[in-house]
């Protein structure tokens, strides 16, 4: 993929940018003294964990930095007689001198630099059909007539691959699915032919095989249009497979600039090297799981789920008479053998996070059993368990959470929210809970000492094992992990889960870990089980399933997934799974 | 690996407790600080309202009916030119027109009466506990009257009137509230976490009760106490009749409130931590409404004045002796008053001040409830 057209004269170039917020403690410099150019028709990655300012970079070009940042120094020159649009426009802009309110640079928003959004639904408004809202753009900046703009309109959604566009341009946000949602999003951007198009996160909120098509979508108008593209993202599998050139930002500060193979191959900066590491390491099995698996093979099914099923009743019309039901869970069997980490992985919806919910009750479920031994070695059927015996079950299953930021009370100190399953069951209190709740701490690598703070001082991947700390509080047996790491930057992420299997080898726990993340799942797990509209589609070594996928629908999740190395960009074939009714 | 790098580089966060949190966003919010700076001001007048109060609030001179305000002078000028810091009014004499009758009163040039800052004035029993005497601004010679708020037509001084009725109309706000609250948390408490029927029957009822007329629900529950109750009685029962309106509104804020929490992660932990129902709900759902709850319980108490001050008002609420705004204001009716005495509109004005002050308060806390919305990630 080195066939793309290379122009020596960037068309926008950004240099020295600073963005401060003022903080009760002093300005905040979101971006320090960033610099880079965007070239027409390649396509720019800037990469970064959490909190690096590559998302206010991006909005500092468009002077729509949320309140109260502002852009204090810097140039941002559009070059406009350079792109193929603005042949005999005069000349070159410098957007950081514009006003942010001012009409000039509302001219440029949307015409000659288009934006999309991470979040599809929040970014378009649910009370407009899609037409209305991209035949907006359309008449704002070309003053064209009514039927005019429907006409692109209808012609631009079926450039983003929508379905039946003469229907669908009627319709509400709330009837397109995610992806459909990101297309329409796209759509919106080209209405004007935008020589830039800004891309922050566009695909994060979905899921992998969307993630592919909308991808391969933007790469495909990205070549038709010319556009020059700065594309967000967080995912180094993304980067490798979209990117020309690469910048890495950290702490608001341009890390490593470069062409995508120089950056893959010979990063130069400690941190570009840990952030590939990082990577590559979570697409390979864990050398030390394979270890411990050598040492101490898995034992007897601790859970046995057979025919689960689980039904949500959705009552509408008039008093909630007409009922009608969604099956998240139907007859879905799956075991989990002592000692070993069992990976659930599905797109959104699949219903794997009601089975883990399933597991707990925190959800009941509507049908089958689950057959789990305890500690004491007697089997019980926890689907019909009454209260007093839940709870006790539910201190020998534990769960750990997706969110680290929803999944701790704020009200509480550390110590007060590990502690509470301690200090509920009447195990500890006082001085031996404090001594305990300490050990806890330790043992999840975070020092005794920060008991007494409250969870808004740690980060995500500190409160990640705060979480993790209460899940083993009990000596729990099994584990069941929501996404755990899904929340996490990639450079935690594997530090999070060497934690799980530290602990998994001190404390002989069993996990279902439910995942969307193949790479995360391959590290972590030894069997994996492939959900799909609520049902397992396919269960087997992790190796042999991700090697040599049986089921088609496997197939096209694995083809989906990027890979992080640019030099296989497009040599997978991708297919989509189509079910046979 | 380790993450947390240097303990101590955490150290100033670590005391910032919610209430340190909200304490920050607030100060931020500038009206709301003049309003908490309002009521706090409401609220001593209404605690020592004896002190504040220059004389009796019941004290009546028939010399000195509908006499008009006077203005305080604070540097005392003597006819050889020196002088000195003592606060001082003019002194006024009543006129009668021979032929009209027609009242007027007319300064009495060189008569200033003198004031002296916390002198001795008129004994009073400051909650029926402590004989005291001193007040605030009293008249340097005893037994001299002066009115910076004018009189009312039995030469009673405005100004204790209204001091006193701060008392009455603040804490029929507060006390009022507490059982509306008492009311609201109970029933949206239990409507939000149990969901299902009973939320539906629940909601119906408070949609039932918001869709009662309130004003002639009021007269007729307060016509319908007994003529022959004391004052206390009256008091106690008009703030009932209020807060069995006013509770739903709460209601509904501690049912979304719960509705929220009640899908939330760490509710959820909470469960599998084995907590009981009781433990869940006081000791990890309230906590995290109660800055929610203190906000609209602020922004409750000046629906509640207002109500009492609309049922005085229209001689249905509280009655004389008791003094509050509402009891003041029904002076105020005829259009007498108005032509002639219009500083008897004066516990008007701070009916609308205490009640601006207490939204401008009720916003800021809203606004600042929720310290984790900016600072938490």
């Amino acid at each position: 993929m080195t066939g793309r057209p290379t122009t020596g004269e960037p068309v926008l170039e950004v240099r020295n940018l600073v963005t401060e917020f003022p903080l009760r403690t002093g300005p905040f410099r979101a971006v320090d003294g960033v610099s880079f150019e965007l070239h027409a028709g390649r396509t720019l990655c800037v990469v970064g964990e959490s909190g690096s300012g590559k998302s206010v970079t991006a909005r500092s070009i468009l002077q729509i930095v949320d309140q109260p940042g502002r852009l204090v120094e810097g140039e941002i020159l559009l070059h406009r007689h350079r792109t193929a649009k603005g042949a005999g426009a005069d000349d070159t802009v410098d957007l950081a001198r514009l006003n942010p309110r001012s009409s000039a640079i509302r001219a440029i928003r949307g015409r000659d630099v288009a934006m999309i959004f991470q979040e599809p639904m929040s970014s378009l408004s649910p009370v407009h059909t899609i037409g209305d809202q991209i035949g907006e753009s359309i008449r704002l900046h070309g003053a064209t007539s009514r039927r005019d703009a429907r006409r692109r309109t209808i012609d631009l959604l079926r450039q983003v691959e929508i379905p039946d566009p003469e229907s669908a341009i009627d319709r509400y946000t709330f009837e397109y699915s995610g992806g459909m949602r990101q297309r329409a999003m796209i759509a919106m951007a080209l209405a004007c032919n935008p020589s830039i198009l800004i891309a922050d996160e566009p695909t994060t909120a979905l899921d992998v095989t969307t993630q592919a098509e909308i991808l391969d979508l933007i790469r495909r108008l990205q070549q038709s249009h010319g556009m020059a593209v700065m594309f967000i993202t967080h995912d180094m599998g993304v980067v490798a497979e979209i990117a020309d050139e690469i910048v890495v930002m950290r702490h608001g500060k341009l890390v490593e600039r470069g062409d995508v193979f120089a950056i893959f191959e010979r990063p130069e900066h400690a941190y570009t090297r840990m952030l590939i590491d990082a990577v590559k390491a979570l697409d390979r099995p864990s050398r030390r799981r394979l270890a411990m698996r050598a040492a101490k093979p898995p034992g007897a099914a601790v859970l046995d789920i057979d025919g689960l099923e689980k039904v949500f009743h959705l009552s509408s019309g008039w008093f909630g008479r007409k009922r009608s039901t969604l099956k998240a869970v139907s007859d879905l069997d799956l075991r989990l053998r002592a000692g070993e980490n069992l990976g659930v992985v599905g797109e959104s919806g699949s219903g794997k996070t009601t089975l883990g919910r399933c597991i707990l009750r925190v959800l009941e479920p509507s049908g089958g059993t689950i057959r789990y031994e305890t500690r004491s070695g007697e089997a019980v059927d926890l689907t019909a368990l009454d209260r007093a015996a839940l709870t006790r079950i539910r201190r020998e299953i534990r769960m750990v959470f997706q969110d680290p930021f929803a999944s701790l009370n704020p009200r509480m100190t550390v110590q007060q929210v590990i502690g509470e399953p301690l200090l509920v069951a009447g195990l500890l209190s006082g001085r031996d809970l404090a001594r305990r709740v300490g050990e806890l701490l330790e043992m999840v690598g975070l020092p005794a000492a920060s008991m007494e703070r409250y969870p808004h001082a740690f980060s995500g991947g500190q409160r990640q094992r705060i979480g993790i700390a209460r899940a083993i509080a009990l000596d729990p047996k099994v584990i069941v992990a929501d996404e755990p790491t899904s929340a996490l930057d990639v450079s935690i992420r594997t530090q999070v889960l060497d934690l799980l299997l530290d602990l998994q080898e001190r404390l002989d726990l069993s996990f279902v870990f439910i995942s969307h993340d193949i790479g995360v799942i391959r590290y972590f797990c030894d069997r994996i089980a492939v959900m799909y509209k609520g049902g397992i589609v396919e269960t087997g070594e992790t190796e042999t399933v991700c090697a040599a996928p049986d089921h088609a629908y496997t197939r096209s999740l694995l083809s989906a997934v990027p890979h992080p190395d640019p030099r296989v960009r497009g040599e997978k074939k991708r297919h989509r799974y189509v079910e046979q009714a | 690996m380790a993450t947390v790098v240097d303990p101590r580089a955490h150290a100033h966060t670590e005391v910032a407790s919610q209430w340190r949190l909200m304490w920050w966003s607030f100060r931020r919010h500038r009206l709301a600080m003049i309003g908490l700076t309002i009521v706090i001001l409401l609220y001593l007048i209404a605690l020592f309202a004896e002190f504040f109060a220059p004389f009796d609030p019941q004290a009546a001179r028939a010399r000195d009916v509908y006499h008009p305000p006077q203005r305080i002078h604070f540097v005392d000028t003597a006819e050889d030119g020196s002088w000195r810091l003592n606060p001082w009014v003019q002194d006024y004499k009543l006129e009668r027109d021979k032929f009209t009758l027609q009242q007027t009163y007319v300064p009495l040039e060189g008569e200033r009466i003198r004031l002296d800052f916390l002198g001795s004035g008129e004994p009073y029993t400051l909650w029926g506990l402590f004989a005291l005497e001193t007040r605030l601004l009293v008249p340097e010679e005893q037994g001299r009257r002066f009115y910076l708020f004018g009189a009312d037509r039995l030469g009673r001084d405005m100004l204790s009137r209204t001091l006193h009725g701060t008392r009455i109309s603040m804490s029929i706000g507060l006390v009022g509230v507490l059982v509306s609250l008492l009311l609201g948390l109970t029933l949206g408490g239990i409507s939000g976490y149990y969901g299902g029927t009973v939320d539906m029957v629940i909601q119906r009822i408070i949609e039932f009760v918001l869709s009662l007329p309130t004003i002639p629900i009021w007269l007729g529950l307060a016509a319908a106490l007994p003529a022959d109750w004391t004052a206390l009685q009256r008091y106690f029962a008009i703030t009932l009749i209020l807060s069995l309106i006013g509770w739903t509104e709460l209601a509904r804020v501690v049912r979304g409130r719960f509705l929220a929490l009640r899908t939330e992660d760490f509710v959820t932990a909470a469960t599998l931590d084995g907590c009981s129902e009781k433990r869940l709900i006081f000791r990890h759902m309230l906590p995290s409404m109660a800055s929610h709850i203190i906000a609209s319980v602020t922004l409750a108490i000046p629906l509640m004045i207002l109500a009492e001050t609309s049922l005085s008002f229209l001689g249905l609420g509280l009655q004389q002796p008791i003094i509050s705004w509402g009891v003041l204001l029904k002076e105020a009716q005829n259009i007498r008053s108005i032509a002639q005495a219009p500083w008897l509109f004066i516990p008007g004005v701070f009916v609308v001040v205490a009640v601006l002050a207490l939204n401008f308060l009720g916003d800021g806390l809203r606004d600042a409830a929720d310290p984790y919305a900016q600072s938490g990630r």
